[in-house]
């Protein structure tokens, strides 16, 4: 983002504002003023004297929500820019709706200390198009022993830690991790995998891994560090958001832990509410993601733990591959997908299937993760930074990935018919994105 | 006609009267092993590849006996997988062979899928000759063609496989057919080596070798890979051939006219006593036999195309 543009003024009128942050969705107007929303309410009138300072937009039939947050991305840069750039993913990001993004730290080298994060926010201030906020290791190079400067690198910048990409395998490390975290006020976030039960694994353990006779990575790989995890977060007393939720049991465990009161979040991604294993029976290495999709029961459960608020986010772990790393037997392709650019209708079909209504939609997007990151976006309550999003909910097309800003095409939604789109993307009042007809 | 595909990939996709169709051809190729001259110019000016990702002498001189033997010009290229490391990948190989104009590929690889991802890439036929833990469509072929050498008809029949179920393409290639064809199937094995909702394919599970023996028309017993306990999956293979191995003190509880089978290679005294292997009920070297005709028999459906 380029900070010295000029911030804008911008009147949206008679578009259907939902800002869960503030509990409101009604069609109203919204007054952007020096790059803040100054005012959001219906019959706002502006005198006859300043309406030229205005750029006026008629948002009507579209949706004007906070400018969208996915918590949780992979832009592979610095190190692998042949998959994804920071300019490209966060032109990916606007061009689904994203203002902000989390990048996790499994880069190269891997952000696990001041430089990595510097560079990564200085890059982004140049060269990114919407707002960068780094996730840092827990662990030196990732490699779950020693634990990082989480003072240095949350004054470097980060809004958050995680070895994602792997788990942490020693439950001490991770105790000592949230202990630590908790000193400087850092969330950790966790990627829940038993190493030693998903070994080999590369589909969801089941009838259908049996039938492919690829191995299988069963739920309980993912359940045992969620149990394991959420036991920490009770012993420490630390904050604790457990990323990519793919299984029933997890919704089940995560459920309980918040009845008890525990300080845990948790999000899923659209993929595993939206695909099940089945689609691997073509052996196509586009399906393969870790954790795996897997069945419609859990597709179920997972929609369920999104409507009763045990699931607080949704993010899409976009995860760039070239075909270098996907155009390969099943067996050795990479696992992850790309979701920035696709994430949004995936969201919306559940507004159309009654499992979310639109505020929550909006919010597991918007105001939760801001919530759970700490970051002061996320809502259109007046003096915030004017990121939003205007969404077009009834724009029917074909999702096509090779239309994509992102640099990778390994997108499982590829040819899929889809509702809702973002038209235009703004972030401090200042257009980043808009849809081409 | 009853068969028009354009690959042999696996046999869950294969319907009866196509594998009925494959039999019965088979039996006729069968005749022509049985001559002196056993030479046939069917496939003569067709090109057939060998293109063997995992070693396996046994199947690729199976299959280059058969396609010889229909006259066709064979090559065989062994890509190990780690070319992949080296830069080539699969796809890649397949796509420089494929620009010398071959009419089938034969392709065995140890990544289960991969015959179905390369045979999406190619306009020349592809026969699986193995994937991975996944199917072995040739092997199911000649076995169910050794078993009605054997016995009137597969429906009806209760058919025992025994052993490491888990990593095994032959069981799940030959629960396929032989479901399909009539039979009853047990998979029998300790529970880490049957893989979870086997019962979803049409297999009956049982962990209790000796309850199935006396209830078996065929015993198809498997290859246990010494690696397997390194892999937690079996704590010796002494405890394995204690409950496991098939012996003739075991045997004396089947019926008398019960059929053993073997894909081979053969763990003497592993999984199989040689007293079993080279005894009377044994078929083990007469499924080798067919194997070549079952072979004939689809390089001749594919390359015929
Ligand atoms: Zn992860
Ligand atoms: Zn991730």
């Amino acid at each position: 983002m380029k900070p010295n543009e000029k911030p804008a003024n911008l009147i949206l009128r008679n578009g259907r504002v939902i800002d869960p942050a503030q509990g409101l969705d009604a069609v109203a107007t919204v007054v952007i003023e020096n790059g803040k929303v100054v005012e959001v309410g219906p019959n706002i009138e502006i005198g006859a004297q300043r309406r030229g300072e205005f750029e006026q937009i008629d948002a009507g039939g579209k949706w004007v929500v906070p400018g969208l947050i996915d918590m949780h991305v992979h832009l592979r840069e610095p190190g692998e820019e042949y998959k994804e750039t920071i300019a490209s993913g966060t032109r990916a990001a606007v061009a689904g709706g994203f203002t902000a993004v989390a990048c996790m730290p499994n880069t190269r080298p891997v952000n696990d200390c001041a430089a990595v994060t510097q560079f990564i926010l200085k890059k982004a201030a140049e060269e990114g198009a919407c707002r960068v906020f780094p996730v840092g290791a827990i662990s030196k190079g990732l490699e779950g022993r020693n634990l990082c400067e989480l003072g240095e690198l949350r004054a470097s910048g980060v809004v958050a830690v995680s070895d994602d990409g792997r788990p942490v395998e020693s439950s001490m490390l991770m105790r000592r991790a949230l202990e630590y975290a908790k000193t400087f006020g850092l969330l950790v976030i966790s990627h829940c995998e038993d190493l030693g039960l998903s070994s080999g694994g590369l589909m969801n353990e089941g009838r259908v891994s049996t039938r492919l006779g690829l191995r299988g990575i069963p739920r309980a790989a993912e359940e045992v560090m969620a149990a394991r995890d959420i036991l920490l977060a009770e012993l420490t007393g630390a904050r604790l958001h457990l990323a990519h939720i793919s299984s029933a049991g997890s919704v089940a465990l995560i459920r309980e832990a918040k009845k008890r009161g525990l300080q845990v979040t948790a999000e899923t991604a659209p993929h595993y509410f939206t695909l099940d294993e089945e689609l691997l029976s073509t052996f196509n290495p586009v399906y393969k993601v870790n954790p795996p999709v897997r069945t419609r029961e859990d597709m179920e459960a997972i929609k369920a733990g999104l409507a009763d608020g045990t699931l607080d986010a949704i993010a899409s772990d976009h995860a760039p591959h070239s075909a270098v790393e996907k155009d390969l037997e099943f067996e050795y392709a990479a696992n992850g997908m790309i979701g920035l650019e696709s994430s949004l209708p995936l969201i919306l079909r559940l507004v159309r299937q009654s499992i979310l209504s639109p505020l929550d939609a909006i919010a597991k997007v918007s105001q939760n993760p801001a919530r759970i990151l700490s970051i002061p976006f996320g809502t259109l309550a007046k003096g915030a930074a004017a990121d939003l999003t205007v969404i077009d909910p009834e724009a029917t097309y074909t999702i096509d990935a090779r239309k994509f800003e992102s640099k990778s095409r390994n997108c499982p939604f590829d040819g899929m018919e889809a509702q809702g789109r973002a038209v235009m993307t703004f972030i401090d009042g200042r257009v980043v994105f808009t849809a081409p007809d | 006609m009853h068969f028009n595909r354009k690959d042999l990939l696996g046999i869950q996709e294969l319907d009866v009267s196509e594998i009925e169709f494959i039999l019965d051809l088979s039996r006729s190729f069968k005749e022509i092993n049985e001559r002196t001259i056993k030479k046939v110019p069917t496939l003569r000016g067709k090109t057939v590849i060998h293109l063997f990702y995992e070693p396996s002498t046994r199947t690729r001189t199976s299959f280059d006996v058969a396609a010889k033997r229909l006259s066709a010009d064979t090559f065989s290229v062994t890509a190990s997988t780690s070319s992949i490391v080296k830069g080539e990948t699969a796809l890649d190989t397949l796509k420089n062979l494929e620009a010398m104009k071959p009419d089938v590929f034969v392709i065995r690889h140890s990544a289960s899928g991969a015959p179905w991802q390369l045979a999406a890439r190619t306009s020349a036929s592809v026969i699986n000759a193995g994937d991975g833990m996944h199917e072995h469509p040739s092997q199911a072929l000649l076995d169910m063609l050794t078993i009605l050498d054997n016995k009137k008809s597969l429906r009806g029949l209760n058919v025992l496989i025994v052993g490491d179920i888990f990593h095994s393409r032959v069981a799940r290639s030959n629960i396929w057919g032989l479901k399909k064809m009539g039979a009853t199937v047990v998979v029998c094995g300790p529970a880490t080596l049957i893989p979870p909702n086997i019962d979803a394919m049409g297999a009956e599970v049982s962990h209790c070798l000796d309850q199935c023996i006396p209830e078996a028309d065929v015993i198809m017993v498997l290859r246990l890979q010494k690696e397997r306990q390194q892999q937690m999956l079996l704590p010796s293979l002494r405890e394995y051939s204690t409950w496991y191995g098939i012996n003739g003190e075991r045997l004396k509880n089947a019926k008398k006219d019960v059929l053993i089978m073997h894909p081979g290679p053969i763990n003497r005294g592993v999984e199989i006593s040689s007293e079993v292997a080279d005894g009377p009920c044994s078929v083990i070297l007469d499924q080798v036999t067919n194997g070549v005709a079952v072979r004939m028999a689809l390089l001749y459906l594919l390359g015929q195309r």
